[in-house]
């Protein structure tokens, strides 16, 4: 699957495409699927993202899982910072980035 | 220190102003990326993994306890309560949002602080000595010419768009602890018949093409110092690669025309900006380096008191010799066993502002390898300032022993990198966290970048880790022999690569190899470069 992910452009947030938004949660995110250079102009255009771009995913039970590890760390944060990360209380966090 | 005159404030007051517009307009939308990129680069804007970094400027590593009183409360106040201490001698905040940048550096403004120089293709920081005006071999104090320097290269119109960016370092003692032959002009100050002149070295880096600077010219008078660096760039400017980004630092130039050519060169430009006046008066250099006068030493040379064992270790390994009777330098190490090397929490950043305060007349440095020094604290004070850093979680007794890891942020943070570098380097300083176990490797310099822009400065590591992606995993390369002091050398790397755990497993495999090999008072370098690669790669992949 594809997903379309960014950098919010007020904060600097990683986001996700959900198919009718953005979302900080990579759980939330949206297969989309050859649509996505359309969908990242006219976020781009629109000032609803910065510096957007498509990237390889598994579907999984628990939501798609970024297929390199760049990308998983971007979803969830530092490895380093377990307390930065968006799920500081899941102890299995740094099991899914690895 | 330095002071800005009316000057420099208007100048860094005017930036600020002129970004808070372009920041305006770009979240207005009236500016694209494309347009906005640049110009946030400027400014020391990047966007990281996360969010936006801010990457502020500390020329010369040097700063006084109100500036870092205020990089904790940026830390505090915009970030995430904690800053990180880069190898350029600056500090960089990871979680920055934009529309809070301008405040930002407005804020900082007030304490004579900016993030210009800090990003894009122009000559950056200057970085130099952390003991300058305290070291006991220094010929003079390179901090005013460091200065001079930040001034003639601040805004400079014939050099803000270069080739690719530019880093100049600046020693005045043979003891080399700013990596200064590893940038693209390094210059140490020496004396000649009694006149103050500088070596002048170029072409020098790290990065996806390691090189040290050739010597080109080896004695460059004070008074023409700044034409002759003119000229370098000058040079440099004209002819260096734009059209390929991988081959545009003065060192490729330099190595694919040759030193002696680019001598030639500089030597007829350097003829030539001579006759346009751009060396400052002897009074503008006498006014600049009033700045770095010494402080006001009163304190008798007493030695401190080693009862307590491990006030004792922490003199042997973090306290350096200072030139003035009766004072020493204190480094303060960022390296806690198992902590991401160059972190210090804004409380942190606060201790170490008001022991300045209190015990350094006021000044502290940042050092290229990411720890912090007081330079100025009278022996009588050293137990006191050790207890204060102890109860501050900063007295790790570990400086240039192996657990004191030089390490970029790595995939953890940076967009560019290709492997996380903070874990390694937390796995080997929790592999050899034992204090003796460190003490008896005696020096080692680890070194650890998480891709071949090489920030961790893995090509002068004694033990140098590189860090690669190998189809989608991280993989780490060990380099051996390298040095970024006076015995510069660049690192090879040994064999096939390793995972993380590998890594660390056969870093200590080549301690043991050290270990059962070395000569009398050798450091783990000496004795790699009497044996050579072949026992060490032997015990590792044998």
């Amino acid at each position: 699957m594809k997903l379309l992910t960014g950098n919010d452009l007020g904060s600097g947030a990683v986001t996700w495409w959900t198919g009718n938004g953005w979302s900080i949660h990579v759980e939330d995110a949206a297969d989309v699927g050859e649509h996505g250079e359309a969908i990242l102009h006219a976020e781009e255009g629109a000032r609803r993202v910065n510096a957007p771009y498509i990237i390889d995913a598994l579907p999984t039970e628990d939501g798609p899982r970024p297929a390199h590890i760049k990308d998983r760390i971007r979803a969830l944060g530092p490895t380093v910072r377990t307390d930065l990360t968006l799920k500081p209380a899941d102890p299995a966090a740094g099991d899914w980035i690895i | 220190m330095y002071t800005y005159d009316t000057y420099d404030q208007a100048m860094v007051d005017a930036r600020v102003a002129e970004f808070r517009d372009q920041i305006t307009r770009r979240i207005a939308g009236e500016m694209t990326e494309d347009q906005f990129k640049p110009l946030r680069l400027m400014n020391g804007l990047y966007l990281q993994l996360h969010a936006y970094m801010l990457r502020v400027a500390i020329p010369y590593g040097t700063l006084d306890s109100r500036q870092m009183r205020m990089l904790a409360h940026i830390a505090r106040t915009y970030d995430r309560d904690y800053g990180h201490f880069t190898t350029r001698q600056n500090i960089q905040y990871n979680w920055i949002k934009l529309e809070d940048c301008a405040d930002i550096l407005e804020e900082l403004a007030t304490v004579e602080m900016h993030a210009i120089q800090t990003s894009g293709n122009c000559i950056r920081n200057i970085s130099s000595d952390q003991y300058a005006g305290a070291a006991a071999d220094e010929v003079t104090d390179p901090r005013p010419w460091a200065e001079l320097l930040r001034q003639w290269s601040t805004f400079h119109p014939e050099f803000s768009y270069l080739p690719r960016k530019f880093k100049i370092a600046v020693i005045a003692s043979p003891e080399d602890r700013a990596a200064m032959r590893l940038h693209d002009i390094g210059l140490e100050l020496i004396r000649q018949d009694g006149a103050l002149g500088a070596r002048v070295f170029v072409g020098g880096g790290m990065g996806r093409t390691p090189m040290i600077a050739p010597e080109i010219n080896p004695f460059v008078k004070a008074d023409d110092l700044l034409s002759y660096l003119e000229a370098c760039l000058r040079v440099y400017n004209r002819y260096g690669r734009r059209d390929n980004i991988y081959k545009a630092r003065i060192k490729i130039l330099i190595h694919e025309i040759g030193a002696d050519a680019y001598r030639r060169q500089v030597a007829t430009e350097f003829a030539h900006v001579k006759t346009l006046g751009i060396d400052p008066p002897l009074a503008e250099l006498e006014r600049i380096a009033a700045f770095f006068a010494p402080p006001a030493y009163d304190a008798a040379n007493v030695e401190p008191d080693r009862t307590d064992p491990d006030f004792a270790v922490w003199l042997d390994q973090n306290v350096k010799p200072h030139k003035q009777a009766g004072y020493a330098i204190v480094n303060i190490s960022l390296k806690p066993i198992g902590g991401i090397p160059g972190d210090a929490t804004s409380a942190q950043i606060d201790v170490m502002a008001d022991l300045a305060e209190k015990y350094s007349f006021d000044e502290l440095r940042v050092t290229h390898a990411q720890n912090i020094v007081l330079p100025y604290v009278a022996k009588r004070d050293l137990y006191a300032v050790w207890h204060a850093l102890r109860d501050a979680a900063l007295a790790d007794a570990n400086l240039d022993l192996i657990s004191d890891i030089i390490a970029c942020p790595g995939l953890d943070y940076c967009s560019l990198a290709n492997a996380r570098s903070i874990p390694v380097a937390q796995k080997i300083a929790t592999r050899f966290a034992d204090m003796d176990r460190q003490r008896d490797l005696g020096e080692l310099k680890l070194k650890i970048s998480g891709c071949i822009n090489a920030c961790g400065h893995h090509h002068a590591g004694h033990i140098g880790i590189l860090g690669v992606d190998k189809k989608g995993v991280e993989n780490y390369q060990l380099t051996f022999g390298g040095s970024g002091a006076e015995d510069v050398s660049i690192g090879k790397i040994i064999g096939p690569g390793f995972d993380e755990d590998g890594v660390v497993d056969a870093v200590e495999k080549a301690t043991e190899v050290y270990k059962a090999l070395r000569e009398g008072d050798e450091r783990f370098l000496d004795t790699y470069r009497r044996v050579g690669l072949e026992p060490f790669k032997e015990a590792i992949y044998g």
